[in-house]
């Protein structure tokens, strides 16, 4: 261990805590300690994790601000499920149409990524904010307009961009399925995520951040976010290694909507608005920008909450709100800064240039 | 250091708060506080009925959809009290809030089976019920709902129920009315078209009304986002020569549209459908705009029946607004399900899946008559059939048409 490097040990100490916890939880639900209300958040809760680790790769990592992070999301969890839905029979075995979903979500989102980014990370700052904000919208409006079915000839689609479409314009034969009904989403999906897929989602995601960050494009990408013109002079290709980090970074949130998808049978695509990509661009700001473990941890602290607050019926939202704002006052403190690394020497090292 | 001291006192002061919220909340949540007491007098006057039965609810409390959340709960609480009076076998109810959104749904519902919840009244709107009872399906958990009105609701679960009329069913039911009451006019239509509710009915209507001879000149959509202004729609309607606008949507983007109309001149018959129910209590709306609003809804709040009366006094003086359409329905639902219950020789102590296997065969030999409908009845798909009702604004209340 001596001859490690500090961020090295700091990263291992990070997946042995997740795989503590992954084991802890499976013990506990084996011994049937878990509730149910518990059980039914862990694959959420691993979702939101990889939306906010994929997020940081934007906000901390690139330092750009995203404000569409749902978009991906939704094309993910939508692809997804219709991937899923349509090789029901193809591939009877539930883990690895889980795999094959998840990979597809995050192809199509990493494709959209890679479309959006051509023009959205030729800006810079608030201007970039506000796009990514409006393709997070485009995104939503286009898959509510999307009637999609299977039968044994193969996938149907339409695009109902004037609305005057309905499922009987898709032409099933009489055993065919409909996968998504525009407005109404995609019902009677099958729910195939597990919290196992979960988990091992977050650890592929971390792998691939961290060991992004630590490569060379890694450091190219930070020196970018620190001085794009120092960066530029030494010969760094900024738009490249921008593309880069956000096209990995939609394609992860690809692959948790696909996994978020797969987990109801009921998704509309009015879930993925502008309320979900801040739900999410708050998870990264309290963890800490930059920071992977921080945003792990505020993401199921943020995720928990209100559900661990029903008992309070109507003031439920009124305290989230309001421990939202203690939490965000006390992290920006100094003195609460000070104390906390006080308390977490080991794990703050090496990461308080977020 | 003192920095540091006064954040613990913040910490200290927001835990103590959340703590008085929970205290005095959970005190105001369980009537079952009072049980004992009635209960005990209960099996001298009904026999040997004891015990109370766990109904959960789950609807939006808070959001945007909140007000049919909440109305419904309100009904349900008002029955579930009148019930707990009468003594007999109690109702423990508790509602969570869903947001309106599938996946806190299925939140509320896991949350709801720890608590021991052995029926559920709900979920009240569409997506968060289709995302529930799939779970509930699964575990054979026995479902009302008192308004998600889609098919894809009940479709393949044999457990899940609907007590209010389906999509398809008003689509068709304003198509029936408007080809025999009011032939010859042109029909326009505004719609909310990322909208499960709105979609639903303008299809079966669009469907219905190419069978029936209405001819259909114009189709507005609109989103979530774009329900602040109509004025592209209406132009498009008025210049199409539409002189019948349905508008299958809820009724915060209908007063909108009713407003907007009126700044243009342009006075077509107003058509609506149950969503449309409740504008007339809505916060700041100048209730002449909806003169001579036509919707099609299974309740009245001025209609003389007895238990109407009782039950809107009762709304009135309890929360201080007249009920709608959904707190009807909520109302209703308790009573259905709660008869359904005794009649089928369901007991407190009965698990949920037992009870869920008693309630499928129950529903469909049920006939109730109830705030929402006469001689009410069910198909095996958990369908409901019951007669629509057609009524008009007239000076501010609704009139049978």
């Amino acid at each position: 261990m001596k001859n490690l490097k500090p961020h090295t040990k700091h990263n291992i100490v990070t997946f042995a805590g997740l795989a503590l916890v992954w084991i802890i939880v499976s013990v506990m639900r084996g011994q049937g300690v878990l509730g149910r209300s518990t059980t039914g958040l862990l694959v959420p809760i691993c979702c939101y994790v990889v939306m906010a680790l994929s997020l940081n790769l934007t906000v901390g990592i690139m330092g750009e601000l995203s404000l569409g992070h749902a978009g991906f999301m939704g094309i993910g969890a939508f692809s997804g499920i219709i991937a899923s839905q349509s090789l029901l029979n193809i591939i009877p075995s539930v883990p690895l149409r889980l795999i094959t979903a998840m990979l597809v979500g995050a192809i199509f989102a990493g494709i959209f990524g890679f479309l959006i980014g051509i023009p959205v990370l030729r800006l810079r700052g608030d201007y970039l904010a506000i796009v990514t904000l409006a393709f997070g919208e485009i995104i939503k409006e286009l898959i509510t307009c999307l009637l999609v079915g299977v039968d044994e000839h193969g996938l149907h689609m339409i695009f109902n961009y004037r609305g005057l479409k309905n499922v009987d314009d898709l032409g099933l034969s009489p055993t065919g399925q409909v996968i998504i009904k525009g407005a109404q989403g995609a019902t009677g999906t099958q729910p195939i995520a597990s919290f196992t897929a979960g988990m091992l989602l977050i650890m592929v995601t971390l792998f691939i951040i961290l060991n992004l960050i630590y490569s060379r494009t890694g450091r190219a990408i930070m020196a970018i976010r620190d001085n794009r013109i120092a960066a530029e002079s030494v010969g760094i290709d900024i738009t490249k290694h921008k593309m880069i980090a956000f096209v990995m970074s939609a394609a992860m949130a690809g692959a948790a909507g696909a996994l978020y998808g797969l987990n109801y049978s009921n998704l509309v695509a009015a879930k993925f608005d502008f309320n979900t990509s801040i739900l999410v661009l708050v998870f990264v700001v309290l963890g800490g920008l930059g920071n992977m473990r921080g945003s792990i941890i505020a993401a199921v602290l943020l995720y928990v909450l209100p559900e661990a607050l029903r008992g309070m019926h109507d003031y439920r939202m009124l305290i989230y709100a309001i421990v939202l704002i203690v939490v965000m006052l006390t992290t920006n403190s100094p003195v609460a800064r000070n104390l906390f690394s006080r308390w977490f020497r080991f794990g703050k090292k090496g990461e308080e240039d977020a | 250091m003192k920095k540091a001291m006064s954040l613990v006192l913040a910490l200290a002061m927001m835990l103590a708060l959340a703590a008085c919220g929970g205290g005095s909340t959970t005190t105001t949540e369980t009537p079952a506080s009072n049980t004992p007491a009635s209960t005990t007098e209960a099996p001298a006057a009904s026999g040997a009925a004891s015990g109370s039965f766990k109904f959960g609810a789950s609807g939006p409390l808070t959001g945007d959809a909140a007000i049919y959340g909440k109305a419904a709960m309100n009904g349900a609480q008002i029955a579930v009290d009148e019930i707990n009076a009468k003594g007999g076998i109690q109702i423990e109810f508790n509602p969570q809030d869903d947001e309106a959104d599938g996946e806190k749904a299925v939140n509320a519902y896991n949350s709801l089976m720890d608590w021991g919840m052995q029926v559920l009244v709900g979920p009240v709107t569409t997506g968060s019920a289709i995302a529930a009872s799939a779970v509930a399906f699964q575990d054979r958990t026995f479902c009302l709902t008192p308004s998600a009105s889609s098919t894809d609701v009940t479709a393949n679960k044999d457990n899940m129920y609907q007590l209010c009329f389906t999509d398809p069913n008003q689509g068709t039911g304003s198509a029936d009315y408007m080809a025999q009451n009011m032939p010859g006019h042109k029909v326009a239509i505004i719609y909310r078209n990322d909208d499960a509710y709105s979609q639903g009915i303008r299809d079966t209507f669009v469907k219905e009304s190419a069978a029936k001879g209405i001819e259909v000149v114009y189709e507005g959509t609109f989103t979530k986002d774009t329900q602040t202004d109509f004025s592209v729609q209406l132009t498009a309607a008025q210049s199409a020569g539409a002189d019948l606008l349905y508008m299958p949507i809820y009724y915060q983007p209908a007063s909108v549209i009713l407003a907007q109309a009126k700044n243009m001149n342009y006075a077509p018959i107003f058509f609506g459908v149950d969503g449309m129910d409740g504008i007339l209590t809505m916060e700041g709306f100048d209730t002449s705009l909806a003169e001579g609003l036509m919707l099609l809804t299974p309740f009245a709040a001025d209609a003389e029946d007895d238990l109407t009366k009782t039950f809107v006094a009762e709304y009135e003086k309890r929360f201080g607004e007249t009920p709608n359409q959904f707190a009807a329905d909520g109302y209703d639902v308790v009573y259905v399900l709660y008869n359904a219950l005794l009649d089928s020789g369901c007991t407190p102590d009965m698990s949920a899946p037992e009870i869920c296997e008693k309630l499928i065969g129950q529903m469909q030999q049920t006939t109730y008559n109830g705030l929402t409908g006469q001689n009410m009845t069910w198909s095996a798909n958990g369908e409901v059939s019951k007669m629509p009702v057609a009524v008009v604004i007239e000076n501010g209340v609704y009139v049978s048409a």
